[in-house]
């Protein structure tokens, strides 16, 4: 916080509270401290993410982080009078008292996020009282190019994107690379459903992301940078844009950074939709204009990839960690998380889980961690059932993974994936098998059609479980569902591919008994799949009023007035239009 | 359908000599044509070919590689629904029915009159409200299949 001011207001600005709110609450607050003339001593920031998704809009209020939860216009005048005025809590808007020191925050560990929601983005003197800039300052005057790699590989990150490949060796490979140009490309086409940690660090703090692609270029060579974004994340790309303009005007981005030889610049190209272009060599070619079909590595993007120069890709994520390492030391980043993976992860709870939003815990937090104490446990008390990590490439996790510790490494034993943080809290409502038939669908609209595995074999995965949600599988389907997944992982051109079938493999072995329910007993356990549901008429309750059979969309209900009336299974089409005309509870599902 | 008047010919010519008449930069070049005329219809994808030096075919499998480009004008208020994991669990998928069921569309169509169209995305971002639906830039959370109709209701005037 600026010394100038004696408190700071910051409000989620984040798209789900954003969306929640009917207005511009910054702008409001701002309006209203004029109006009690605080304006000079209370600012007014804008913040991402606090967890709380879906109590928002939220609202902090530092130093003494009270924070507030659906806020609305019309509670602005009491937190001013009550609050900033008075020093009183408002009782009924207030979420936890003292934020700081709940089981939320104690478990959370913030180095990619450091920065998110505790400056405004908009203002570069913010970002340079954080020690902004100083980590590239330091590897501009104090170290040679190879020191600071050395740097990167011994603090231990790696690869935030999914991938998990050791940052610095990357680092390391293409700045053997010997070309007259390379390039540095940021990968914010954040593609996975349900992520959206990448658009939160450029919403939130787009200054480190500058910052750690100069440091970047200095190491491997490239005086071009370039940040891949998706069309779909307006606000991060305007705030993107405002962060690189003001970097110019500083002189942080241009040439003779830092009184030295070094230059870098950096453009930013759009994405238009198109989950396959996460994969390096498919981002690659939609930035030069192309489909963006990934191709076979070797050769990697190292040593040829944009134009086909040597181009280093790393994720947004991975970058927010950088100026973190050099500032404060690669030891002391390997000192946090597990052998194999350090430092910190971003996930994005979402789901049937009481905490949705954004959380930055310690590779090695156990995922009961996770679940319970950060995100408040399973909605509406029902039981937890599993947990898809990693996206529609990862794969189902249940309760006998709840005390992983999660890293990298474990993640991948258990059958699931790291992947780019996505983590979707299912409970015991939800089907497995039709999970995974949802999984599939993304799949198969997002492959790129090149391989033939991905492109035909997963849309014969897909029929297969679709069949199966449908009552029409066998055991052998079961069998041949294996079968197939097992192919495509091993076959397919690129990580899309490979990772596909993940969904169904990970939910086979953890909940083959739903499978077998299906195809066996003719019944869908959690009750999801429409096709097995049955609606009866019970003989107690139904008095004959014909309403139901009057309703009926395709005349499958028969019975006189006064009489019981039956429903003809074989034309019932599972609408639920009787159910819900029924004055009398008479119609049941089974 | 979208007849290529002369003045909107150099309205794509403009946008193209903005990108240097790049092929590489088309991505980019599409991106503006697409908000410049709503949609991307072959006549406007010819005159970008020839602009940018290349082929139709290129241009084309790039238009129909991604899904934020569409050849189909979309309706005075276009209705998308996040299919994103979040909100598939917490129900979009018989909100999509309940839209399909009261406009008598499919994904990717538009009605009779011009007024919905009909498309699915993947995350907006909004999972704390989930399932989300929205119409043109106005966020809807939390819909309910009543809430449907209200939806729409809100546009028919």
């Amino acid at each position: 916080m600026s010394p100038k001011f004696k408190k700071s207001i910051l409000v989620c600005n984040g798209s789900s509270c954003l969306q929640a709110s009917k207005v511009n609450l910054i702008a409001e607050f701002q309006a209203k401290l004029k109006e009690y003339n605080l304006d000079n001593e209370i600012q007014v920031v804008q913040s991402v993410c606090f967890n709380k998704c879906t109590l928002g809009p939220n609202i902090i209020i530092q130093p003494e982080n009270v924070e507030y939860s659906t806020v609305t216009k019309e509670d602005i005048d009491d937190i001013i009078i009550i609050h900033l005025l008075n020093n009183k809590i408002v009782e009924r808007l207030v979420y936890n008292q003292v934020y700081e020191n709940s089981g939320s925050t104690k478990k959370q560990y913030r180095i990619a996020l450091r920065n998110c929601g505790f400056i405004n983005p908009e203002v570069i003197d913010d970002y340079i009282e954080k020690d902004g800039y100083a980590a590239l300052a330091k590897c501009l005057t104090e170290f040679t190019p190879q020191e600071v790699t050395q740097q990167i590989i011994k603090s231990g990150l790696r690869g935030r994107g999914g991938g998990g490949f050791p940052t610095g060796v990357k680092w390391d490979i293409t700045s053997k690379s010997v070309a007259d140009q390379k390039y540095v490309v940021c990968n914010a086409d954040e593609g996975d459903p349900g992520a959206f940690m990448d658009r939160s660090v450029l919403e939130g703090d787009p200054h480190s992301i500058i910052e750690a692609m100069a440091i970047c270029g200095y190491c491997i060579g490239a005086d071009k940078g370039i940040v891949y974004i998706r069309a779909e994340y307006p606000l991060a790309i305007k705030r993107l844009k405002i962060a690189l303009d003001q970097a110019k005007e500083y002189g942080l981005l241009g040439e003779k950074l830092f009184g030295t030889n070094f230059n870098f610049e950096i453009d930013i190209k759009y994405g238009a939709g198109a989950f396959v272009c996460g994969e390096e060599t498919a981002l690659i070619h939609s930035m030069e204009g192309l489909r963006g079909e990934p191709t076979l590595k070797p050769p990697f993007p190292s040593v040829s990839g944009y134009l086909e120069k040597p181009t280093n890709v790393n994720n947004v994520e991975t970058f927010a960690n950088i100026p973190a390492i050099i500032n404060k030391g690669a030891d002391w980043f390997a000192s946090i998380g597990t052998e194999k993976s350090k430092g910190t992860k971003v996930f994005a709870l979402a789901g049937k889980i009481n905490n949705v939003g954004l959380i930055e815990v310690p590779m090695g937090t156990t995922l009961r961690e996770v679940i319970y104490d950060i995100g408040g446990g399973i909605r509406d008390g029902k039981k937890f059932k599993a947990v898809q990590t990693g996206g529609p490439s990862g794969g189902c996790l249940t309760e006998k993974h709840l005390d992983l510790p999660i890293d990298f490494d474990s993640l991948s034993a258990a059958g699931s994936m790291m992947g780019s943080g996505g983590m979707i809290v299912m409970d015991e409502d939800d089907c497995m098998v039709s999970m995974a038939r949802f999984y599939l669908e993304f799949t198969v609209e997002e492959s790129c059609g090149k391989c033939a595995p991905c492109r035909i074999g997963n849309k014969r995965l897909h029929e297969m479980l679709t069949k199966l949600c449908d009552d029409k599988g066998t055991l052998e389907d079961l069998d041949l569902l294996r079968n197939l997944s097992n192919v495509v992982k091993d076959t397919s051109l690129c990580g899309l591919g490979q990772t596909s079938p993940n969904p169904i493999l990970s939910t086979m072995q953890n909940f083959y008994d739903e499978y077998h329910a299906h195809v066996v007993d003719h019944k869908c356990p959690s009750g999801q799949c429409k096709s097995f549901m049955r609606y009866y008429i019970s003989e107690q309750n139904c008095i004959g009023c014909v309403v139901c059979a009057r309703n009926c969309p395709v005349n499958a209900i028969s019975g006189e007035k006064k009489q019981l009336h039956v429903i003809d299974q074989e034309i019932c089409i599972k609408c639920g239009i009787c159910m819900d005309k029924c004055k009398f509870d008479a119609i049941t599902l089974n | 359908m979208l007849t290529i008047c002369e003045n909107n010919v150099a309205k794509i010519e403009a946008i193209c000599r903005e990108f240097n008449n790049d092929k590489g930069e088309l991505i980019n070049v599409l991106h503006q044509a697409q908000h410049t005329f709503g949609y991307l219809p072959e006549e406007v994808q010819e005159i970008i070919a020839l602009n940018l030096n290349t082929s139709l075919a290129h241009v084309y499998g790039v238009v129909s590689f991604y899904s934020f480009f569409t050849m189909i004008p979309k309706g005075d208020h276009p209705i998308n629904i996040c299919m994103g994991t979040a909100c598939y669990v917490r129900g979009a998928e018989k909100v999509l029915d309940e839209f399909k069921k009261l406009l008598n569309i499919q994904v990717g169509q538009t009605t009779a009159d011009e007024k919905f169209s009909l498309s699915s995305l993947r995350c907006v971002g909004a999972c704390g409200l989930a399932p989300v639906v929205l119409v043109g830039d106005k966020v809807y959370g939390r819909v309910t299949l009543d809430g449907v109709q209200e939806i729409l209701d809100e546009y028919k005037s």
